[in-house]
């Protein structure tokens, strides 16, 4: 600890400083009895702005779309009780696709903590399972330490959500303790490795480079490792192709020729298929998820698995690696290219092997410009606007340099499908827990990070309704999102899943007439709505939403209700290269 | 396969619920638990023992080590160590039986810890093989209670699980 003069403060006023100390920008939250001495220092102190959200998960969301977009924690405030769960939902969204994020929660004092007071919940104990750690502050001088250390916990290693519970008394203005607050801490539990092992890194290297058939996939972690700059400068060193996962997008140029686009699920068909017959891939910063791998006993049967992650534990969860690489993916991927450079000039002949590595391109283009999404239109024609369309408009209207928040569903696909991200943490979405209501809160969080840049929120009509009272802290926070409603009446992809595997038995995955007035009611929110119905109007309004750069503005787009998103994999017992690549074309 | 997995952890509230909770959302089956402070006391040494392939076992410690309370762990079974489950069993002791209870205990190096007119209270402790065998040669007529502390483990030799 360095040797600052020591100050006096209370509790509350101790969160109020480190927020400061720590250097946050925003702070989103919702006050309540538990945390009223916490609000207080913060109305004194005039320090870290406030965002007042409607809702808690709104907070949760909204510091997590923050953070995905900097790459900095995100901070939520919320009282105990029913503020705490509430956040639950947005605290297990940050856990899933391991987002920095610290959330502060209000609990009883602690003479009442187990009495069932008002608003008492046990916030530990239902946070345990989707944050990285927890505390229980028991005494205002912990909180520079612990906040600290919650802080260094949630940005270092595999990041992730910390909760800090805060009983009300810890925090009462009346008693004062010094304050001094750490430049780091030490926890003799928890070291994060720093760089990979290197014996490991040069089995690695030459394997890649012994490779015919190499397919290079890459995920979030790329992203939250900023490793980004490496994973290109290696790919284009070897000239080997790239697939992201979902929450990978924007790691490697979208529009790059070497981009085969998204793999899995509804992955690119070039993807998949690369994948599938791939004889080398190197895994970096991903988890082969079960909506990557399909079947896992028949994942890319042919492959020898190179795996690079920060987190032992995702290291052949599911999927064994042959060449297993702990440690953060800026580092061993520098080190890595080192390793494929010097194999390659100590080599005898020429690696990797050109003669296969151009047949297996040639391969690629063939099965690319076959069925690849944006070598052709692989979508039909209707009398309605295609949802496809709207995304390419959305591309067209937005350069290609949004950032591009979404909710859970159809429309998410169809957004990672056809808005190619050319940079990281442009596209931010709820991968893992696949969280409606998300997108909207995201795209405040990220508008408030980026005020000059353009976020635009992919919905649709179920979701944003999940988080539609946060056009209400969009008006005063101004922050002006555009909000794009891919509107087909259903919960498309439950409809989807209904046509596939449940004989078209729409089981309550529509909302019949039910569905409000969207122009009335961003009217009421003090918005702008712009209805689209007619596919001739749907480049102006796309680019009217976009002029108006001082409004939210939600755009209302009608579009073909019996679309489905393809490619799909074939489920259950498909593998990789199993896809439906329209309602009667298989792969 | 049985594992004996010996974890050295902070002594703090919650770091408990969290080893026990991983257990749980993982799906693991935890057989045996003991836990109690060490010499450090801001440490807890905890000692369980689960079933599982070595797959299972590598993805268990994996996420072990990822929680931030636990500070060192290590698999028992891996090398020669010693186990220990102490039991407590009161048995029906009347008449007859008393004298063949104290031969058996005997026989089990156990003690007879409390008398009763029609009781006797027994401590034992071994691995689980030998408690089990005790239990088995008492029967289940005679026996009223039996309460065991779960294992207890440590390696043999110089090896030491030190922070």
């Amino acid at each position: 600890m360095d040797q600052r003069t020591v100050e006096l403060l209370s509790g509350g006023e101790m969160v109020a400083r480190a927020l400061e100390d720590e250097g946050v920008e925003f702070i989103f939250g919702y006050p309540g009895g538990a945390v009223l001495h916490i609000y207080d220092a913060l109305f004194k102190s005039n320090g870290t702005p406030h965002v007042l959200v409607r809702h808690e998960q709104a907070a949760t969301h909204a510091a997590d779309g923050y953070a995905r977009a900097t790459g900095k924690p995100g901070v939520v405030l919320v009282t105990s009780g029913p503020g705490a769960t509430n956040a639950v939902t947005g605290i297990a969204t940050a856990y899933m696709d391991s987002i920095p994020m610290v959330v502060f929660s209000g609990q009883v004092a602690t003479h009442l903590i187990g009495e069932d007071a008002f608003q008492e919940t046990d916030m530990v104990g239902i946070s345990r399972p989707i944050v990285k750690h927890s505390f229980m502050v028991r005494h205002a001088s912990e909180l520079p330490t612990t906040i600290k250390k919650a802080f260094t916990l949630a940005t270092t290693g595999r990041p992730g959500p910390v909760v800090i519970d805060i009983p009300k008394d810890i925090t009462r203005p009346d008693e004062k303790f010094e304050y001094s607050y750490p430049e780091s801490v030490r926890m003799r539990s928890y070291a994060p490795s720093q760089k990979g092992h290197s014996g490991q890194t040069r089995k690695a290297a030459k394997l890649l480079l012994s490779a015919k058939r190499p397919m290079i996939y890459s995920g979030g972690g790329v992203i939250l490792g900023e490793g980004s700059d490496e994973l290109i400068a290696l790919a284009r060193h070897l000239n080997y192709p790239v697939t992201n996962t979902l929450m990978g997008l924007g790691a490697f140029p979208g529009t790059d020729r070497q981009f085969l686009g998204m793999l899995g699920m509804h992955g690119f068909y070039e993807a998949n298929m690369a994948m599938h017959n791939a004889d080398v891939i190197l895994a970096v910063g991903a988890r082969f998820d079960d909506r990557v791998t399909n079947t896992v006993s028949k994942f890319c049967p042919g492959a020898r698995i190179i795996h690079i992650d920060i987190d032992p534990a995702s290291i052949s969860k599911t999927v064994s690696a042959h060449i297993p690489i702990v440690g953060p993916v800026k580092a061993v991927l520098t080190d890595l290219l080192e390793q494929v450079k010097s194999t390659q000039s100590k080599a005898e002949e020429t690696l990797p092997d050109a003669g296969a590595l151009a047949r297996w391109w040639s391969q690629i283009e063939e099965w690319r410009s076959n069925h690849g999404l944006l070598t052709g239109r692989r979508y039909g024609e209707s009398d309605y606007i295609m949802p496809q369309d709207v995304i390419r408009s959305l591309y067209r209207a937005t350069d290609g340099d949004a950032y591009v928040t979404s909710d859970v569903g159809q429309h998410q696909m169809f957004a990672a499908q056809y808005y190619p991200f050319d940079k990281p943490r442009r596209w931010i979405n709820s991968g893992g827990l696949g969280t409606m209501g998300f997108g909207l809160p995201a795209a405040m969080g990220v508008k408030l990070a980026f005020p000059e840049a353009e976020v635009a929120c992919v919905t649709g009509e179920g979701s944003i309704q999940m988080n539609i009272q946060e056009l209400s802290t969009c008006r005063q926070y101004n922050t002006p999102v555009k909000i794009v409603n891919l509107r087909n009446n259903y919960l498309g992809m439950v409809k989807q899943w209904q046509d596939m595997q449940y004989e078209g038995r729409y089981a309550m995955s529509t909302y019949e007439d039910s569905l409000p007035d969207f122009m009335k009611l961003v009217e009421a929110y003090g918005h702008v709505g712009i209805t689209v119905r007619d596919k001739n109007d749907l480049d102006a309004a796309m680019d009217e939403a976009f002029a108006l750069r001082d409004r939210l503005v939600f755009l209302d787009v009608y579009v073909d209700p019996m679309e489905h998103v393809y490619p799909m994999h074939v489920a259950p017992n498909g593998s990789m290269k199993d896809m439906w690549l329209s309602k009667s074309e298989r792969s | 396969m049985r594992r004996i997995i010996a974890i050295l952890m902070e002594n703090e509230p919650g770091a408990l619920s969290r080893v026990v909770g991983l257990f749980s959302q993982r799906g693991y089956n935890i057989e045996t638990l003991n836990v109690a402070p060490t010499d450090d006391p801001t440490l807890s040494r905890l000692t369980l023992t689960t079933i599982g392939d070595d797959r299972h076992m590598e993805q268990i410690t994996k996420h072990l080590n990822r929680l931030v309370d636990v500070v060192k762990l290590v698999d028992l079974t891996e090398g020669a160590h010693i186990e220990r489950d102490m039991m407590l069993i009161k048995v029906r002791a009347a008449g007859a039986d008393r004298d063949e209870l104290k031969r058996t205990t005997d026989i089990f190096r156990g003690q007879i810890v409390d008398v009763a007119p029609s009781s006797y209270t027994i401590q034992l402790a071994g691995t689980t093989e030998k408690l089990d065998a005790f239990v088995a040669a008492v029967g289940d007529a005679q026996i009223l209670e039996v309460v065991r502390s779960g294992v207890a483990g440590i390696a043999r030799g110089e090896k030491v699980l030190r922070p």
